[in-house]
């Protein structure tokens, strides 16, 4: 393995801003103000090879707008994504932008809405193989069969349209279709909240294995921690369009150190919790036109000081620097 | 036969008759639920946990139909009554919760006018009673200044918001049974909680049954007090919550839980169940779940097991026919 300066994903600063203001002449006449909505900001984090981070948070978060960014779906307002020491949004020629496309895929949410209904999946998975020119004439058939038995589908299955498939099974396609350009980072959207639960854990079990194997990094995003637990190595946990928390998964949930990130934690219910009513969270997320002053979670906060109202807290680090924490309350 | 059971299914099908075969999306299933008891309806998608409860409310679109089987609620039939009879229950004595609850509402009205709409049809008060008892249910169920937020619209409230306003409207005419299908699968967890912990309450402190679909583990571990596994349109398992989530038996209910990622986070790799719910057209002969099965014997395949008490539980499985001891 080649050893690296970096890290092998590098998020700095990151930042998505989206204008929702009036069209121009609108404004003019009504004299209405600009408006933006601030989906992301100062989001920083680091990915290793053969490693998955977790972005959890709610609704509303910022979790996909991030997950967007990272695949270059998304061009970001502020802030940069490095792969493997590659600028992702830089000035890189068209030859070596398509080389670096390739390292990166994503699996979606919904795998009913992510697989063309009209093409076979033999297709679907050949698609990226030959956009990048993977391989030609048989050797496309034979990889397309190789990518499904690997994600424990049937070679046969290449013939068959999406439909005749189980949402579970549906899923394991289009894990085949990321895995098909030969990707070494896959950004994973929700992949199983559409799914079943014994379903959800052959999808899980899989991602896993398909990533010891491969040496695949991961950005893992979901709202429901028992599965982040599962799966994460590190986790961002997001507030509104910025991380609050990031710590590993160890140090996270032995000791959650934002009172948002507890309450996350405890408002989870727990299959061994007999009738236990979880403490009850306050309020919902605020509208992000909206934010609150200072810090964006005080409204909510149970331990908020006056100092919360009025500034924002800087990320500090705690736990011989495992968590990084904002919040002027987080204590060792 | 206890006093305190309010709602008692019999040996229900539903049917759909289609131009091959005639589908069986509910099969043979019988619970009773009681005054302020929460009992929780669990399976994956496909189960029948929601033609349950739309057999329960009388909503089954045709030609599907309740084939056989009694529904009987305070001990008097509704599985047969006309539709008309159908406006006095529905709203009246069965609320009704859904998932989504943007599409319960209808978004041209104002909530208050809802509300009241609710009121006045099922109970004999003036416009300004039913306006003054909407504001109060408002309040009940934790909508903070309803008084003048009673003349807002559906959109103008956040997710969480909104689902009080449907749990208001269920609640408006005091009914005796809700049925609350999924009511909080849409929702962040943080208000999921808020919602669970408001149904659990106003449940006790009314003695309101309620009948809560769901396919998560966990709020069927925290909010209920019974809980009735569905496979393929049957009953599995169904006992009380903790004895069959502590210790589960049927092998289906043990695949659920054990695929269910840990709470204490231990990093053992997934159970997994081979395999999917199967589709109405193909339901195995046999006990349904005898595919995906680890412990399937010979007697699975073509004998369907019945549902027999076993420790303080009902169950569906030949393993526990034979003997109290089988572990």
């Amino acid at each position: 393995m080649m050893m690296h300066q970096s890290p092998f994903v590098q998020v700095s600063d990151l930042g998505r801003d989206f204008d929702l203001s009036a069209p121009l002449l609108s404004r003019l006449l009504e004299g209405a103000p600009k408006r933006s909505l601030t989906a992301a900001s100062g989001v920083s984090f680091s990915i290793e090879r053969g490693e998955t981070f977790a972005l959890v948070g709610e609704s509303g978060s910022g979790k996909s707008t991030i997950g967007k960014m990272l695949v270059g779906l998304l061009e970001p307002t502020s802030g940069g994504v490095t792969i493997d020491g590659k600028d992702l949004f830089g000035t890189l020629d068209k030859a070596s932008r398509m080389a670096l496309r390739r390292r990166i895929q994503m699996i979606f949410q919904n795998p009913y809405a992510s697989l063309n209904p009209r093409w076979r999946v033999g297709d679907i998975i050949a698609e990226p193989i030959t956009a990048f020119g993977l391989a030609e004439g048989k050797g496309v058939q034979a990889r397309v069969s190789q990518l499904l038995e690997q994600v424990g589908l049937n070679a046969k299955d290449a013939k068959k349209y999406p439909h005749e498939f189980s949402g579970g099974q549906r899923q394991r396609i289009a894990i085949a279709r990321a895995l098909a350009s030969e990707p070494e980072f896959i950004v994973c959207d929700e992949p199983t909240s559409a799914l079943d639960v014994s379903v959800q854990s052959q999808v899980l079990n899989l991602m896993r294995d398909l990533q010891r194997e491969l040496g695949l990094a991961y950005l893992f995003i979901s709202h429901d921690l028992s599965v982040v637990r599962y799966m994460a190595d590190k986790i961002g946990v997001l507030y509104l369009g910025e991380l609050v928390e990031v710590a590993d998964r160890e140090t996270l949930f032995a000791k959650p150190r934002h009172p948002y990130t507890q309450m996350l934690i405890d408002a989870a219910p727990r299959i061994d919790a007999f009738g236990r009513t979880a403490e009850r969270a306050k309020g919902e997320i605020p509208d992000p036109i909206d934010r609150p002053s200072g810090c964006s979670y005080h409204p909510r906060c149970p331990v908020v000081e006056d100092i919360c109202r009025r500034t924002a807290p800087e990320a500090q680090l705690f736990a011989d620097g495992r968590a990084l924490v904002s919040c002027h309350r987080a204590k060792e | 036969m206890n006093r305190d059971v309010l709602l008692e299914v019999v040996n229900l099908c539903v049917e759909i008759p289609t131009r091959d075969a005639v589908l069986r999306p509910v099969d043979t299933v019988s619970f009773e639920l009681r005054r302020g008891e929460i009992l929780g309806v669990v399976g994956e998608s496909g189960a029948g946990k929601s033609m349950c409860g739309s057999a329960i409310m009388g909503l089954i679109d045709p030609p599907g139909q309740i084939a056989s089987g009694k529904i009987l609620l305070s001990g008097e039939r509704i599985d047969n009554l006309p539709e008309s009879a159908w406006r006095r229950i529905r709203g009246k004595r069965i609320g009704m919760v859904f998932q989504d609850p943007l599409t319960s509402l209808n978004p041209l009205m104002r909530v208050g006018d809802q509300l009241v709409e609710t009121i006045r049809t099922h109970l004999p008060l003036s416009a300004s009673e039913a306006r003054r008892r909407a504001v109060e249910s408002l309040e009940e169920v934790g909508i903070p200044a309803a008084a003048s937020r009673i003349d807002d619209y559906p959109h103008q409230f956040s997710g969480g918001m909104r689902q009080r306003v449907v749990i208001a409207l269920a609640l408006a005419a005091e009914p005796e049974l809700i049925i609350a299908d999924e009511p909080t699968t849409a929702l962040d967890v943080s208000v999921q909680a808020q919602i669970m912990a408001l149904l659990k309450d106003l449940c006790h402190r009314r003695r309101t049954a309620v009948m809560l679909i769901t396919h998560d583990m966990g709020v069927i571990a925290e909010a209920t007090d019974r809980v009735a596994v569905l496979y393929a349109g049957r009953v599995v398992e169904i006992g009380k919550t903790e004895d069959v989530l502590a210790d589960p038996a049927h092998p289906y209910t043990r695949g659920l839980m054990a695929s269910t990622p840990a709470a204490d986070g231990s990093d053992g790799r997934l159970n997994q169940i081979p395999g999917a719910m199967p589709n109405l057209v193909s339901i195995p002969a046999g006990c349904a779940f005898n595919p995906r099965c680890d412990q399937v014997e010979a007697r699975c395949q073509n004998e369907r097991p019945e549902l027999r008490s076993w420790k303080g539980r009902s169950l569906a499985c030949w393993r526990y026919s034979e003997s109290e001891e089988v572990s």
